[in-house]
Parts: structure tokens; C-alpha cells; sequence
């Protein structure tokens, strides 16, 4: 128990210090997962809307294909987008094994299938409800899409939120993709599992309760937009 | 501290991921070295590399893996250099042509640690063959990497050596963990356990908890580095040029220095030896 | 007042709709002329609800043909119609964004847009609560609320399916009074209730079904007092159909 306090204790002079490698690390580890957030989000909404409104060939296989990477271990998803980026791999000659673009992309893939499947539940419970109006209207399918999408953008950002939280709580994945470089691929997850490797247990767990307060911080500030939001929609 | 030094932080971490993501910091020479653990963990690579980065101006990017997947990443051609400790599989890369240019750079020695009530009391023997059969014959528990690595495979040879052959599946005292040094070392603390660990790495461990160093100092616990051009026939994108630069420089009578006087606690921990007629 | 393309008359051919082996419209014909308000009454199951759907386009008959008769009835002829369920559907934006919404839809200009939303919602009274969130408004106001969104598309035909089914009756009577506003205004008033008394305050027409069938074609008047059927008859008695 004393070594969880004397952690907390750490933790906050890490802060205080305004360590130079913390910022860095912290700025990468930013970096990093919220452009694969970003990147599964383009990709995952459209795919979730339209694995939920229209029928098309293929359909059945990419939602088993959506499930089945959802449960998928970050370990495994860095094994293929290493085997893929390696020199020896399909696309080893972009060079982007051991880079910070190599993460993004696992993480993109890793969250991609949550934010995906999410965005199918929620359009297909909002499609039982706007369905028949919005044909009424006359809505074309884009529209409609868009329609929903936007709609369900409460619950939507609740689905982002979780894929946020599991980039940039992992790593497996960039373990193997990053190769926790110092200054170059080193996240905040990677340093954890460095220092505790090193048997710093206090740092690594100051290093935990660092990551927690960015992730409270990032929950809070997007409850904050959805609550102010919520009370001015327009 | 408080919101204003986190406010600071923020939009320090803010002007930094702008910093990443504008072009022009490509420009810098660099070359990538795949390495295993032990080098890493014990601070002498983040002690050495800066020295030779503000002489030549070219950035080392240190992967530090497993033994086994390093050669693995070299074989693959995913970097420039490699440093590992596994004289066979070395050689064995050499032969299949993914490596050049192998020298000997510097050796550490491996140190069976354990707890300090030492229930096989091996403590003071000073020979680790027999070391590992008494540990065997009372019964006590012993946490092997289980991962393959260049320690891994040492610690195979030891206990080989000491007509032994270990199974996890059949000896509950043999506990495989599969893990790196340090997650191995941190199983072995938790469970007040024998284990072998290279010196580097327990001098900077940190968790050593009823941990001890038992057994020292015998010669079939020395552990020779080895380090290696990726080979630019095989693999044409190699940064030969940067490459030789830092295998010329670890090995050039500067480097070797530097190495000899990297100390953890007061205790030096790889000893540089080097030999020009040496490479194969 | 609203210039229409004049799609109507309306007209059914023999319409029948048939799901998973069941006939749930049979046979249907009849002409729905403009100016009226057209109440379709029957008992539960009577079809009523698919009828305004096929009228409507969100279903098509498994046999015979519905047809827009009126020179403007081309494939265009659901642009002059608009449709209010019985659970009212508002999207989750503010009460003007709804109408906003519908008129970008017909490809209005925004600085029209604007003015037509006010207008409309002063309509339903609902002016005051243009930036509330839609969705915190009581069932009686977001069934005006879809009301106007219908109103401010200025239909030539407007569909209402049960519009007060789910409503008390201090909102039923100010969805009545709409209704009959947006009638006054030109519009056609094609309707379902299971209301009686609803049905005498609003009716011009009545069209009576049971069990698929167009049972009875008369006006208000004539069908209240004379009914030439013994279903009617027993419909209108409060009595169980055969």
C-alpha cells in the first residue's frame, strides 16, 4: 500500500517538474492515439451506417469480419501490421516500421472494428425510429447517413471515447510496431512497460496514474461538450 | 505545481505534436540498431550512444528486444545494425548471408541471484553447474526467461552442462515465465525464487525485494556481445555508411574506453575486449 | 396560399397487400378527390394504417395500382406530400432545426428558410421554444411540432395516422384545431383514428374498412346518421364485428 502512496507522490513532482521526456512522451502518446481515433473514425462511421441501412453483397462478412476484430488482442493486431511493414513484408519498402505512422496505423485497426460496431448499434436503434419519417420526407440513402450519423452524435462520441481509451491504453501493438525508441516511439504505455521491466515499479506506476489523469481529463472535456451540447443544440 | 503548470504542460505537449508532425526533422542521419534488453535496461547504451551521436551527428534509434526477435528483425532486413549476445545464432546469420562484418565488442557475466535464506544453499559455491543441481535436488523454485533469448538459451547451456534438462511441463520447480529479464526478475522477487540474470540488469533493477546475488564470477557465466552490419547486399536500403560509423566507433579504442567505464553502483559492467583480428 | 402541382385525384385499382401469407388490404378501390378531410375509420386490424402507407409510397401493393391522377401526379408527386405518425418522430436538434431540416430537404434558400420557420412555428405555437432541444418537449407539443414540420413543407396532401392516439385531451383538441388550420389553407387531409368522436368534429368523408375491405364510401353526415351496412351499424353502436 505505502508504494501506491509514495507512486501518487512521484506522480505529482513528475507533474511539477515539467520533465522535458515526460511532455515528449505525453505528446506522442497524444499524438499518436488521436490520430488513429481520428483515422477509425472516418473509416468506422461510414462503415457502421452502412453496415446498418443497406443491404449489399459482402454485408454478412464484414460484420462477422467487424466482431471478430473487435475481440482481437493488440499483440496479435501489432504481429500483422509489423509482418506487413517490415522490410520483408508487403509494405516494407515505405519504411514505416519503428515509426510513430506504424502505431497510428495499429491503433486505427485495433479501434477501428469498436467505433465500427458502435456506430451500427446506434444507427439501426435510430433507423427503427426516424425510418419511415425520414423516407416520408424523402431522404436519400447519403442524406440519410448523414442524417443519423449526426443524430446519434451523442452516443457516437461516447463509441469514440471507448475506442480513445483502448489506443491509448494498450501496448502490445505499438510495442512491437514502435519499438519503444526513446525519442522517437517512446508513448506512455511503452514507458510503463520499460520501467517495469527495470523493476521501477513507483515510476511506472506514477507513469499509470499520469495516463489516467489524461484520460479523466479527455472523458471530462468531452462530457463538458457533450453537455453544453446537449443544452444548445441546434 | 497546480493548473498553471498543467496548462503549461498541455500546450507544451501541444506545440510538440506540431513540432512531430511538420517535415524537416527527417532530414537528421540516423541508423537503427536492434539490441536486446540487457544493453537497454542497464543504462549503458543511453550512457554510450549519446557520446557517439555528438561526434558523428548520427542518431541511433535503439530497438531493444528479445535476443530471438532481434535476429529475427535483422534477418528481415528492419535494421542497420544489430547487438545481441547468442555467438550461435550469429553465426548462423552470418551464414545465411543477412549479416556482415561480426565483432566481438564486449563481454558481461551472468549471476544466479536468489533469496537471501538460500533454502539449497548454493550460496558461496562460486560454481554455477553445480550451483543448478543443487537447486534441483532441494527442490526450491527457479524462474527461467522461457522466451528463447540469448539468456535464455545460456541458461539451457548451464544446465545441460549440469546433466539437467529442466521441464516446465514435468518439474513444478522449474517455472517457465516467457517474459523479458525484468518481468522475469520481478516473478522470481514476488515468489522468493532462483533465477539467472545478467549483471547489467539486476545492478539497475530496482524491485529486488529478498532478492540476492548467490552465485558469481565462474567462467561459464560469461557472456560475450557481438555486433554486426545487417548486410547491404541482401538488404539494399541499409544505412551501410552510418552503420560502420558506429560499429567503427564502439570498437575504436574510444569506445571500447567508454564501455570499460560505464558503472552501475561503482561497478563496472561490461568489459570492453574487442580484438581487430577478432571479426569473422 | 400554397400553388399546388395538383397530383390529386387519388386513385385506388384493386389494391391488395399481402405479408407473410396474410391479405391485410384486399381488393381496395377508391378516389380521393381534393378539398376534403377523408377519415379512414374501422376497427384494429381493419387496414387502415396500411392504406395511408401505400397511399403514402412506404409500401407498394403486391397487386393492383395506386395512381396521382391530377396533371402534376408524375413521379414528383411525393414532393407534395408530407406524413405524421402516430408516435411523432423529432429529430435531436432544437425545435427550429426540425423545420430547418425539412426545408433544406426541398432545396429551399436559407435566408427564406428562416423566415418560414417562424413562421410556421408561430403557427403551431411553439414560436418560444425554437432553440429547445426537440426532444425535451411534452408528446403534445412534439406531435404539433411534427404538425408544423409537415405545414411548413406545404403539402397538397397531407397523411395523419392516429395523430392523437397517445395524446390527452387538452392536446388532442390543439392538434384538432391544426389539423383544421392546415385544411383551411388548401390542404387535403387524408386521416386514421379509431375515435369516434374525433372522427364526427373532423370528418368531410368517411371511408369505412374491416378486415382488409372497403366496407362503406359516404359522407360525414350520411354515414353518422344512415350507415348502409350492419358493420357500420355495429361500429358505430360500440358493438364487436363479426
Amino acid at each position: 500500500m505505502s508504494e501506491i502512496w509514495s507512486a501518487l507522490g512521484k506522480a505529482m513532482v513528475l507533474i511539477a517538474d515539467f520533465d522535458p521526456d515526460l511532455v515528449e512522451i505525453i505528446g506522442l502518446s497524444l499524438r499518436v492515439s488521436l490520430t488513429a481515433v481520428l483515422i477509425a473514425a472516418v473509416i468506422g462511421l461510414p462503415v457502421g451506417a452502412a453496415v446498418a441501412l443497406f443491404r449489399f453483397p459482402g454485408r454478412p462478412v464484414l460484420v462477422v469480419l467487424i466482431n471478430a476484430l473487435m475481440g482481437l488482442p493488440p499483440v496479435v493486431v501489432g504481429l500483422i501490421v509489423y509482418l506487413l511493414l517490415s522490410r520483408a513484408g508487403p509494405f516494407g519498402v515505405f519504411n514505416l516500421l519503428y515509426s510513430p505512422t506504424a502505431m497510428i496505423i495499429a491503433q486505427a485497426i485495433l479501434i477501428g472494428p469498436i467505433v465500427a460496431a458502435l456506430t451500427r448499434q446506434t444507427v439501426e436503434d435510430l433507423w427503427q425510429e426516424y425510418g419511415e419519417q425520414l423516407t416520408s420526407f424523402g431522404v436519400g440513402p447519403g442524406r440519410a447517413v448523414w442524417t443519423l450519423l449526426w443524430d446519434g452524435r451523442f452516443s457516437l462520441l461516447t463509441g469514440v471515447l471507448a475506442g480513445f481509451g483502448r489506443a491509448s491504453a494498450e501496448v502490445g501493438a505499438v510495442m512491437i510496431v514502435g519499438g519503444n525508441i526513446d525519442h522517437l516511439t517512446r508513448v506512455m504505455t511503452t514507458s510503463i512497460a520499460l520501467e517495469t521491466s527495470k523493476g521501477n515499479l513507483e515510476i511506472a506506476l506514477a507513469l499509470g496514474i499520469i495516463l489516467l489523469i489524461i484520460a479523466l481529463g479527455i472523458n471530462a472535456s468531452a462530457y463538458a461538450i457533450r453537455d453544453v451540447a446537449y443544452r444548445t443544440e441546434s | 505545481m497546480t493548473l498553471a503548470s498543467l496548462l503549461r504542460a498541455g500546450l507544451a505537449a501541444l506545440l510538440l505534436t506540431a513540432t512531430f508532425a511538420s517535415p524537416g526533422g527527417a532530414q537528421e542521419r540516423s541508423v537503427r540498431m536492434l539490441s536486446t534488453t540487457s544493453t537497454e535496461n542497464s543504462g549503458l547504451l543511453s550512457y554510450l550512444l549519446p557520446i557517439f551521436e555528438s561526434k558523428t551527428g548520427i542518431r541511433v534509434h535503439v530497438v531493444a528486444v528479445g535476443t530471438g526477435q532481434a535476429l529475427r528483425g535483422a534477418r528481415n532486413g528492419d535494421a542497420d545494425v544489430l547487438m545481441v549476445h547468442d555467438k550461435a545464432s550469429e553465426l548462423k546469420l552470418i551464414a545465411d548471408g543477412h549479416g556482415i562484418e561480426r565483432r566481438e565488442v564486449m563481454y558481461n557475466d551472468f549471476v544466479i541471484v536468489g533469496p537471501r535464506d538460500d533454502p539449497a544453499k548454493i550460496g558461496g559455491t562460486n560454481d554455477a553447474i553445480s550451483a543448478l543441481q543443487m537447486i534441483k535436488k532441494s527442490g526450491a523454485v527457479f524462474v527461467s526467461r522461457g522466451d528463447d533469448s540469448g539468456t535464455h538459451k545460456a541458461e539451457r547451456r548451464l544446465w545441460r552442462a549440469a546433466g539437467i534438462e529442466p521441464e516446465g511441463r514435468s518439474d513444478p520447480w522449474y517455472r517457465e515465465a516467457g517474459s523479458g529479464m525484468g518481468a522475469t526478475l520481478n516473478i522470481a522477487a514476488g515468489m522468493n525464487a532462483y533465477t539467472l540474470t545478467d549483471r547489467g540488469t539486476w545492478l539497475s533493477f530496482r524491485n529486488r525485494r529478498d532478492l540476492e546475488i548467490l552465485v558469481e564470477g565462474d567462467p561459464p557465466l560469461f557472456n560475450q556481445y557481438g555486433i554486426m552490419l545487417v548486410n547491404p547486399a541482401k538488404h539494399p536500403h541499409v544505412k551501410a555508411k552510418e552503420a560502420r560509423a558506429l560499429i567503427d566507433w564502439i570498437t575504436s579504442p574510444e569506445g571500447q574506453r567508454a564501455i570499460g567505464k560505464f558503472t552501475v553502483e561503482g561497478r563496472v559492467l561490461f568489459i570492453p575486449n574487442f580484438r581487430a583480428k577478432g571479426g569473422s | 396560399m400554397p400553388t399546388h402541382a395538383q397530383i390529386l385525384p387519388l386513385v385506388f385499382d384493386k389494391v391488395s397487400y399481402v405479408a407473410k401469407g396474410a391479405r391485410l388490404v384486399d381488393e381496395f378501390s377508391v378516389t380521393l378527390d381534393p378539398g376534403t378531410r377523408t377519415i379512414i375509420l374501422g376497427p384494429n386490424g381493419a387496414g387502415k394504417s396500411l392504406v395511408l402507407r401505400l397511399s403514402h409510397g412506404l409500401l407498394q401493393p403486391t397487386s393492383g395500382a395506386i395512381r396521382w391522377e391530377g396533371p402534376g401526379g408524375g413521379n414528383k408527386a411525393s414532393l407534395h406530400q408530407a406524413m405524421v405518425f402516430q408516435r411523432p418522430m423529432t429529430l435531436r436538434r432544437s425545435v427550429g432545426a426540425n423545420l430547418d431540416y425539412v426545408l433544406s430537404l426541398r432545396k429551399v434558400p436559407r435566408e427564406l428558410r428562416r423566415a418560414k420557420t417562424a413562421e410556421a412555428l408561430k403557427r403551431a405555437g411553439l414560436f418560444a421554444m425554437r432553440s429547445r432541444p426537440a426532444r425535451v418537449l411534452s408528446a403534445g407539443e412534439q406531435q404539433k411540432l411534427a404538425l408544423g414540420r409537415a405545414w411548413v413543407m406545404e403539402p397538397e396532401v397531407l397523411f395523419l395516422d392516429e395523430p392523437t392516439a397517445s395524446l390527452d385531451p387538452a392536446a388532442t383538441r390543439e392538434v384538432e384545431n391544426m389539423i383544421n388550420a392546415i385544411h383551411q389553407a388548401g390542404t387535403k387531409i387524408i386521416m386514421t383514428t379509431h375515435d369516434l368522436g374525433q372522427a364526427r368534429r373532423l370528418a368531410d368523408d368517411i371511408i369505412f374498412m374491416h378486415q382488409g375491405r372497403l366496407i362503406e364510401r359516404a359522407g360525414a353526415e350520411e354515414f353518422f346518421e344512415h350507415p348502409r351496412t350492419p358493420h357500420a351499424e355495429a361500429f358505430l353502436n360500440g358493438e364487436l364485428l363479426p
